[in-house]
Order: structure tokens, then C-alpha cells, then sequence
């Protein structure tokens, strides 16, 4: 089983990895990365392209098996359970481009994500009850897509969809939320709506978003990780990490 | 807004939501079922009065095929899985059926004069001197209804498992089940005394003493195999229009995101390809029972292939098309093998061109308004070239909009 | 020399000619189901096309240049090279070229080529097997031992296959058009980005693929008879021998082929030749549920 020291370090965290690292075809991607996310913050992976922040989230989400390390998720190994399974431990995924069900409305986009009645056979016998309805209309209210419930999912805007992803994910109320550039192509309005959004979710989860709009992070985050070329370069608050010399060196350096 | 996660408010919206769908617009519910009244009328009162016995059996024999197709709807046309291997479970259904009528048909009283009298003719013929234990449970018709459903499901159900567990799909899954057909045509002509081998099991009579091959008996049998067709229409139909029928759509167009989204995946698409499987053996049995005999030649790769294309002929997303699919490409088939059989490989070589290149919907699908423009367009450009470029339009037409099923998206489009 | 030795002589021989044929219809199919990713389900047929132009120019020179009768062999496979591609370059041009977005699509729609071509052979050649005359110097056999028999056609195909082989990979990774190739292969939009003309290398990569199985099908008139149905005998191996090897790896289509044919080879010595096929195809489906990615697979981010 998990030795001592390692239960006494995770009992902190809603999320620790110890040691990750994956390698493709004798590349390095994530190299021994050992990171932790507590309750109810909001921390933003930053780094260079290439750094490895969404393959971190790969890793984390279980859709890349780690090569060696484990990723504990409210002090419980993750790294073997299938994809499924990981999300109905309560960890959500929000993918780089907006990955929605574009045939079906908003409502329906909503409801499919419902977590309940997910066999087969439920998902056959399953009715439309005045509790998916009420919990759809709330996060619709949440994610200002109230007024839109009856369109279909393809004619929303790049940003609404955005909302409509991170709210179908927010349905299955998860624990830890990692939204991959949740706020890339949206205008500076949707990028405040989208700030105050995240900050309301994570007073009961964990928020951990890959970002490289950096007023957007220094807004919403409450600390910062950098990663480069697989591993933790630094980590702190955004105005330690903007004093950082070995972050300036990264970003602006050679 | 703090209070909106813990606290559900009641809304006005609320009645009207409880019946909202768009997947399957109100309208298109009621003509779908509109259409299926039509399709039980057509199977169920218009052949039956309109055809001889002969041609009443030849329907009859089409729509086992139209099992399959159905299933080939579910599992291609909605869950995007292709296989090509229906074959191997309309094959199986068709020969658990057989072997229960064959040992019906080998009494030790009819088969006296063999070397070992009571155990079906080709065993005789290939020096076996006793039932082959894999036949001893289709000496009871119980084991055999239970067998035939059960035995092509598991096959699927191991294969699906196993293959969408580890996310094979697409282009892999079809090869491998394509190989499948292969093995399992080789396996049953090699095994001849087991098997009957190339001939199939043929020569098969009664049915608890029912004789299966006379009129009245053949017109019994159409109706059932309608009546169970009908059936797993509406089956299908009561999935397709719940939420697991939206879940395959979204399985095919979104695979990552169900998954990420908690549904197991795998499983959909197993369910999903078990059930094409059952429908593909129901149909094969029924066959065995109203043409009298199973042979191989129904259950290698080209039957297979020909059984999906009856299926986009008729438009891999209808379930409807599927059947009148099923029907016009068979009943050109015998017309074609019958009158002129060198040319049938053409036609239907042409028919598999056409329906991938220019009407992927297949005729379910197909926009009626836009074919008849483009076919105009030819000819007024046909016209345009004689008189020399003078470019009088030839005709204007305005096409009236043929309601149609909804779009299946043509992967990679 | 004992009888056993010549024996497991004989048998590693059969295996060697097994595991040739069946490079010889991957190699095509390696370039455009395992490179392009085009299904194409008609490759046996193109096989076909070498095999009878082999048998035309066999009856060719057997009626009016008898002095070529003994080289006529090499004109064929030329020949068989350049009418089979020149068939996929048509074809690509008119069906391929709009469906490689769909690649299930592509199977169907290859497979409906299919069944016009076999209709064709069989209109124009008779739906009975015909065979090339073959020169006498390849009919004979070598007799290194009294027991054992080494017939010089199956050496022949070795060769065939060998050098066949080795043109593939050269022009693969030694070239200019396989670099293009394997650029366009991997990253359609950025080969194109720094101006390889994807469309053209398509178009070649197709043809080539086509033309190397009018060569296979040209190769095995020395050693069976060719029907309307010959090339549709062999395509769903031919598949899975891409399939096993890892589909973009040259190398796994090699050593798949080479695997399977021992199998079949040393399974054929223990039981009927239908039997060993099932077991061969049921190994190579129980180890693609195991590791569907086959032997030998790239891992990438994917």
C-alpha cells in the first residue's frame, strides 16, 4: 500500500503526483513531476509550448498512461483506472477546442452529462425528471446560458461553447475541474464573464486551468506553477513568478 | 449568484423543458410513425394480397437480410462501428436453426438405410459413427431459440469488449471482422462432417412435425418473420429515441468527450454491436426456416460486404431505408442473376461506387430536390455545348423540398 | 543426410515461399494502407492485372517472337508495373483522391471496384483458371541433395521479393519522393506548408502501391495459375499482415509476414492446409486483441 510518508504528504491535497513522467518514442514530455492542488484553489499551469501542461492533463485524466509515478487523487491511485473512472471519482476534463455535442441543444448537451443513468440499459429507461431540469436550468443560469437552452449547440458562439463545456462539466459537480485554455479566442468581455465563473466554481472545488493569457491568470489564480520541458520550473503567486529570473529566462531568453 | 450551486429554484420554464427535444423534432416523430404504420401495411396486407406464394417467399427470404441491415443502422449508421462480419452471426442464427431441423429431419425410422442411422446424412457420409457433442443441445428446440440469440451474441460481446476496450475501431475493427468471416466460411467447409461443409445443411423438413415446406406454412412463417421484424423496428426506434440513442450519436461524432464525460464508452459500443449481432441471427434463422437450408455462402466476407451495402443503399442513418434498401438490392439481384448474371458484379460494383461518391445517404437520404438540379444542370449543359455556348437556360425548376431524414454526418466531413 | 533434415529443409523452403508471396502483396498495400491509409480493398485485383499480362505476353511470344520465349519473363513484370499503376493513377484520380477523409468509405467503395474488375477479367479472359507458359529455365529444380528439392521459380520469387524489398525501402528512406511521402503521411497541412505538392505525392505513392502489385501478381504466374478471382483470395491476408506489423512500419509488414508465414507453414505439417489457416487467422485476431496496435507501433501523444 501507500507508505507513511507519502499518505502524511497526501492527506493535504485533493490531488498529488509523485514522480510522473511519460516519454513518447524516447521523448520526455513530463519528466518526474511531483505537484500537489488543495480544495478550493485555483492554480494555473503555465509554460512555454512544449512544456507539457496538457500532457499533464492527459496523464492526470487517465486518457496517457504514465510511464512510471502515480497521480493520487483524494488520496486514492488513479493512474490505473480507466477514463470513465476516473471521472466518476470526480475529476473533469474541458478539452482545447470546445468539445461539444453540436447536433443536440444546449438542454440536451446539459442533460447528457447528468451523472446518472449511465449504463446502457439506464440511459435506455432514462426520463427527462424535474431534477435534471432544475439542476440544467441552474447551471445553465450559472454559465449564462440560460436564455439559449433551446438552440442547438452548433449555432453558439466560440465562447458560449466554452461556457457550455465547462457547465456540462460542472453538472457532475466534480472535485477537481482542469479546463485546458478555457478563455483562448473569446472576446475580453467573455474572458471577465469566464474569470468570475471560475472563481464561483472553485469555492467547493479545485480549479486547475492551462492558460497562456496572462492577465486572465494573474486575475483568477490563486497560484502558479510553471512547467518547462516536463518539469516544475517554479511555482508561487503570479508576481513571485513574474520576478522569477529562471522564468524570464524561459520566456523571453536564448 | 453564491446561493445558485446548493439551492434549486423552481422555474416557469420547467413544463415546457420536460418536452423538449430537438434530436427528434416533434414532427419527425409523428411521421416516423407514420412510416412504420406504412411498413406493417406493406409487409403485413399489400404483399401478402398482391404477390403469388412463390414471390411471397422471395420477400420473405429479403427480409431476413433486412434483420441485418437494421442492425447495421444501429451499429454503423448511429454507434459509427462498421463491421464487416455480419455475416458470421446472420450465419450462426441460421445454422443453430438448421442443426435443430436437420436432427429433426434424421429420425433413426427416415435414415435406416445410412451406416449409422439417426444422426444427419453428410455425418454418415464423412464416417462419423455418432452425434458430435456440440450438436447434442439442438436436439431440443428450447436449447436451440436460446442458442440462437445467445451463441452470436457472446461472439460479439467477446470481440466488442475486447476490441473497443483497447479503442479499436473504424478501419481496424472492419478488417478484423472481415477476417472473422474468413475464418469462419474456411472453418465450416474444412469440418465437413461436422458441418456439412461447402453444401451447407440442406434437405430440412419439419418443425415438431410441422411441415415447413408446404404453402400454407411458408405463408406462416412470411407473417412471423414480419411480425418480428416489425418488431425490432420499433425496438430500435424506442432506443434511438432515448437517451441511449443520443449517446451513440454522440459516441460517433464526440467519442472523447463521452468518455470524458463519464459513460463508458466500450460498453455502449459493445451493447451496441451485440444487438446488431442478435438482430443479424434472428434473421438467420429465419431464413433457415423459410428457405429450408444454411449453407456457408451466406456467411463469408461477400455476403457480409453485400449486406452492408443494402443498407447504405437505403441510407445507413434510416432504419427504414435499410429495409426498402435491403428489398430493392436483393430483388435486383435476382433479377440480375436471373436474366443476365454477367452483368450483375457490375451493377452491383457501380452501386458501391455510387452510393459512397455521390448519395452517402443513401436513398433515405438523398436530396431528391438537388439530384433533379444537378441532373437538369447536365442536360441544360448538355444543351448549352450544342447549341454552341449561346447560353440559353434550358430549363428552370423549382423542386419541391422532400422532407428527409436528419443528416448522417459522413465521418471526416 | 537423414530424412528429417531434409525434411525441415523442405519445410523452412515452404515457409520462405509462403512468407515471400505474402510480403510481396503487402509490400503494395504497406505503402498505400499502411502509409496513406487508404483501404483499398481492390489491391488483389491489381495483382490480377500483372498476372495476366503476364499470360497475354506469354502467348504473345509463344505465337509470334518465339526467340523471346525465354526472356519475355522480365518484359512482363515491366509491363505488368506499368499497367497496373497506370490503372492507379486512374483511379486515384477519379474515386481515391475525394474520400480520403472517409476511410471506411474508401472500403466500400474500393470493394465495388473490386467486383467490376473481377466481372471484367472474367468477361474478357473466361472464368477458367488460365497459366502462363513459363520459360524452361525456371521450371526446373535444384537438387543439392538427393532428398532435398529446391524449385528455381520459388527462388525466383525470392529473389523477386528481395529486391523488391530493398527498391521499397530505398525509395522510402533514401529518396526525395519518400521523404515527401512520409511528410505528407504525417502532417498532411504542414507538408504542404513547406510546398511538397500533397495532391501529386497522393497521386505517385498510389500508383506506386498498385504498380508493386501488378509486379506480386506478375511474380506468381511462376508459381500457380491465375483467375478472375485470384487477387480476392488473398486480400483479407494481405490486410491482416499490415495490420499485425503496425501498419505504418515497413519493418512490421516484414516481420508480420515472416511470422505468419512460418506459422502457417509449420501449422500446414500438422494438419490440412484449411485448418492451419484458421488457426494462423485466429492467432493473428487473439494477439490484435492483445496489442491492437500490432507489433511494432510508434508511440505518440495522441
Amino acid at each position: 500500500m501507500t507508505p507513511p510518508a507519502a499518505e502524511a504528504f497526501a492527506s493535504e491535497s485533493l490531488l498529488v503526483t509523485k514522480g510522473l513522467s511519460v516519454s513518447f518514442d524516447g521523448f520526455k514530455a513530463v519528466d518526474n513531476l511531483s505537484f500537489s492542488v488543495d480544495s478550493g484553489e485555483i492554480r494555473a499551469l503555465i509554460g512555454p509550448n512544449g512544456a507539457g501542461k496538457t500532457t499533464l492533463l492527459d496523464l492526470i485524466s487517465g486518457k496517457t498512461a504514465p510511464t512510471t509515478g502515480s497521480v493520487m487523487f483524494k488520496n486514492r491511485e488513479i493512474t490505473h483506472l480507466r477514463e470513465y473512472e476516473i471521472v466518476r471519482s470526480g475529476v473533469g476534463r474541458k478539452f482545447q477546442t470546445p468539445s461539444v455535442y453540436e447536433s443536440l441543444t444546449v438542454f440536451e448537451n446539459f442533460e447528457m452529462a447528468f451523472p446518472d443513468n449511465r449504463s446502457c440499459w439506464s440511459a435506455w429507461r432514462f426520463r427527462r425528471s424535474d431534477e435534471v431540469v432544475a439542476k440544467v436550468e441552474q447551471i445553465a443560469e450559472l454559465t449564462y446560458l440560460k436564455d439559449r437552452l433551446r438552440d442547438r449547440a452548433e449555432i453558439l458562439s466560440h465562447g458560449e461553447k466554452q461556457w457550455l463545456e465547462i457547465g456540462a462539466l460542472l453538472i457532475q459537480n466534480p472535485e477537481l475541474l482542469m479546463l485546458d485554455e478555457p478563455v483562448a479566442g473569446m472576446s475580453p468581455h467573455e474572458r471577465e464573464a469566464t474569470g468570475e465563473l471560475l472563481l464561483e466554481i472553485a469555492k467547493n472545488r479545485a480549479v486547475l486551468v492551462v492558460e497562456h493569457d496572462m492577465d486572465f491568470v494573474k486575475n483568477v489564480a490563486h497560484v502558479v506553477t510553471v512547467l518547462h520541458q516536463g518539469r516544475v520550473l517554479a511555482e508561487g503567486s503570479m508576481d513571485e513568478i513574474q520576478r522569477n529570473p529562471k522564468v524570464i529566462e524561459v520566456y523571453l531568453g536564448h | 449568484m453564491s446561493g445558485v450551486l446548493q439551492s434549486v429554484r423552481p422555474s416557469s420554464l420547467r413544463p415546457s423543458l420536460r418536452h423538449l427535444t430537438t434530436v427528434v423534432f416533434e414532427g419527425q416523430r409523428r411521421r416516423e410513425n407514420l412510416y412504420f404504420v406504412v411498413l406493417a401495411v406493406v409487409l403485413l396486407g399489400l404483399f401478402p394480397l398482391a404477390l403469388d406464394n412463390f414471390h411471397l417467399n422471395l420477400i420473405g427470404k429479403y427480409l431476413t437480410y433486412a434483420f441485418v441491415s437494421l442492425g447495421l443502422v444501429l451499429c454503423w449508421g448511429y454507434g459509427g462501428i462498421l463491421s464487416l462480419g455480419q455475416g458470421v452471426f446472420f450465419g450462426l442464427g441460421g445454422y443453430c436453426m438448421a442443426m435443430f431441423l436437420k436432427l429433426e429431419a434424421s429420425d433413426p425410422a427416415s435414415t435406416s438405410i445410412q451406416s449409422t442411422p439417426g444422426i444427419p446424412d453428410f455425418m454418415d457420409w464423412n464416417q462419423l459413427t455418432s452425434l458430435p457433442a456440440i450438436w447434442v443441445p439442438f436436439k431440443s428446440l428450447f436449447c436451440t431459440l436460446i442458442a440462437i440469440p445467445l451463441v452470436p451474441g457472446l461472439l460479439a460481446l467477446a470481440l466488442g469488449a475486447a476490441m473497443f476496450r483497447r479503442r479499436v475501431g473504424g478501419v481496424y475493427f472492419a478488417i478484423i471482422t472481415q477476417a472473422l468471416a474468413s475464418i469462419l466460411s474456411i472453418l465450416i467447409i474444412g469440418r465437413q462432417g461436422y458441418t456439412g461443409g461447402v453444401n451447407g445443411i440442406t434437405d430440412l423438413r419439419t418443425l415438431l412435425g410441422w411441415d415447413i415446406r408446404s404453402d400454407s406454412a411458408k405463408t406462416i412463417l412470411y407473417y412471423v418473420n414480419a411480425l418480428l421484424l416489425l418488431g425490432a423496428v420499433a425496438l430500435s426506434f424506442s432506443i434511438l429515441r432515448s437517451k441511449l440513442g443520443r449517446l451513440l450519436l454522440a459516441v460517433r461524432d464526440r467519442e472523447e468527450r463521452v468518455l470524458f464525460t463519464g459513460y463508458d464508452v466500450a460498453a455502449i459500443k459493445t451493447f451496441v454491436f451485440v444487438l446488431a449481432a442478435v438482430y443479424s441471427a434472428i434473421g438467420g434463422a429465419m431464413f433457415t426456416l423459410q428457405v429450408g437450408f444454411m449453407s456457408p455462402s451466406f456467411v463469408g466476407i461477400v455476403p457480409s460486404i453485400e449486406m452492408v451495402i443494402s443498407a447504405a443503399v437505403g441510407g445507413r442513418g434510416s432504419l427504414f431505408g435499410a429495409i426498402y434498401g435491403t428489398l430493392i438490392v436483393n430483388a435486383a439481384k435476382t433479377f440480375f442473376s436471373e436474366g443476365f448474371p454477367e452483368l450483375w458484379l457490375f451493377v452491383i460494383g457501380a452501386l458501391f461506387i455510387a452510393v459512397v461518391m455521390i448519395f452517402p445517404n443513401g436513398l433515405a437520404g438523398m436530396d431528391y430536390a438537388r439530384a433533379a438540379r444537378t441532373v437538369l444542370g447536365w442536360f441544360s449543359k448538355l444543351g448549352k455545348m450544342r447549341d454552341g455556348g449561346s447560353g440559353r437556360p434550358v430549363v428552370a425548376v423549382v423542386a419541391p423540398v422532400v422532407p428527409s431524414q436528419p443528416r448522417i454526418k459522413v465521418e471526416g466531413q | 543426410m537423414n530424412i528429417s533434415a531434409a525434411i525441415w529443409a523442405m519445410q523452412a523452403f515452404n515457409g520462405l515461399s509462403t512468407f515471400c508471396v505474402l510480403l510481396l502483396m503487402a509490400l503494395g498495400l504497406a505503402i498505400v494502407f499502411g502509409q496513406m491509409g487508404v483501404i483499398n480493398m481492390a489491391h488483389g485485383e491489381f495483382l490480377t492485372i500483372g498476372a495476366y499480362t503476364t499470360y497475354l505476353l506469354s502467348q504473345v511470344s509463344e505465337r509470334w517472337l518465339p526467340a523471346l520465349a525465354n526472356w519475355y519473363f522480365f518484359v512482363a513484370i515491366a509491363l505488368a508495373f506499368v499497367l497496373a499503376g497506370a490503372l492507379g493513377l486512374v483511379v486515384e484520380h477519379f474515386m481515391i483522391r475525394k474520400l480520403y477523409k472517409r476511410p471506411l468509405d474508401t472500403l466500400l467503395a474500393t470493394w465495388g471496384l473490386s467486383l467490376i474488375m473481377q466481372q471484367a477479367f472474367r468477361s474478357t479472359f473466361g472464368a477458367r483458371e488460365v497459366s502462363a507458359k513459363l520459360p524452361d529455365w525456371l521450371m526446373g529444380s535444384l537438387k543439392p541433395t538427393p532428398t532435398i528439392d529446391i524449385p528455381i521459380n520459388g527462388l525466383v520469387v525470392m529473389g523477386l521479393t528481395t529486391i523488391l524489398t530493398a527498391g521499397v525501402l530505398f525509395a522510402l528512406f533514401y529518396t526525395r519522393f519518400g521523404i515527401d511521402v512520409r511528410a505528407t503521411m504525417q502532417n498532411r497541412a504542414m507538408a504542404s506548408a513547406v510546398g511538397i505538392n500533397t495532391a501529386r505525392i497522393d497521386r505517385l505513392a498510389f500508383g506506386l502501391g498498385c504498380g508493386l502489385a501488378g509486379v506480386a501478381g506478375a511474380a506468381f504466374t511462376t508459381i500457380g495459375s491465375t483467375g478472375p478471382t485470384s487477387g480476392s483470395l488473398y486480400i483479407v491476408d494481405t490486410f491482416l499482415v499490415v495490420v499485425f506489423g503496425g501498419a505504418q512500419s515497413l519493418f512490421g509488414t516484414i516481420a508480420s509476414a515472416f511470422t505468419i508465414a512460418q506459422t502457417q507453414a509449420t501449422t500446414e505439417f500438422f494438419m490440412t492446409g484449411s485448418m492451419a489457416k484458421v488457426l494462423t487467422l485466429s492467432l493473428v485476431i487473439l494477439i490484435l486483441m492483445a496489442r491492437p496496435q500490432g507489433l511494432f507501433a510508434l508511440k505518440v501523444r495522441r
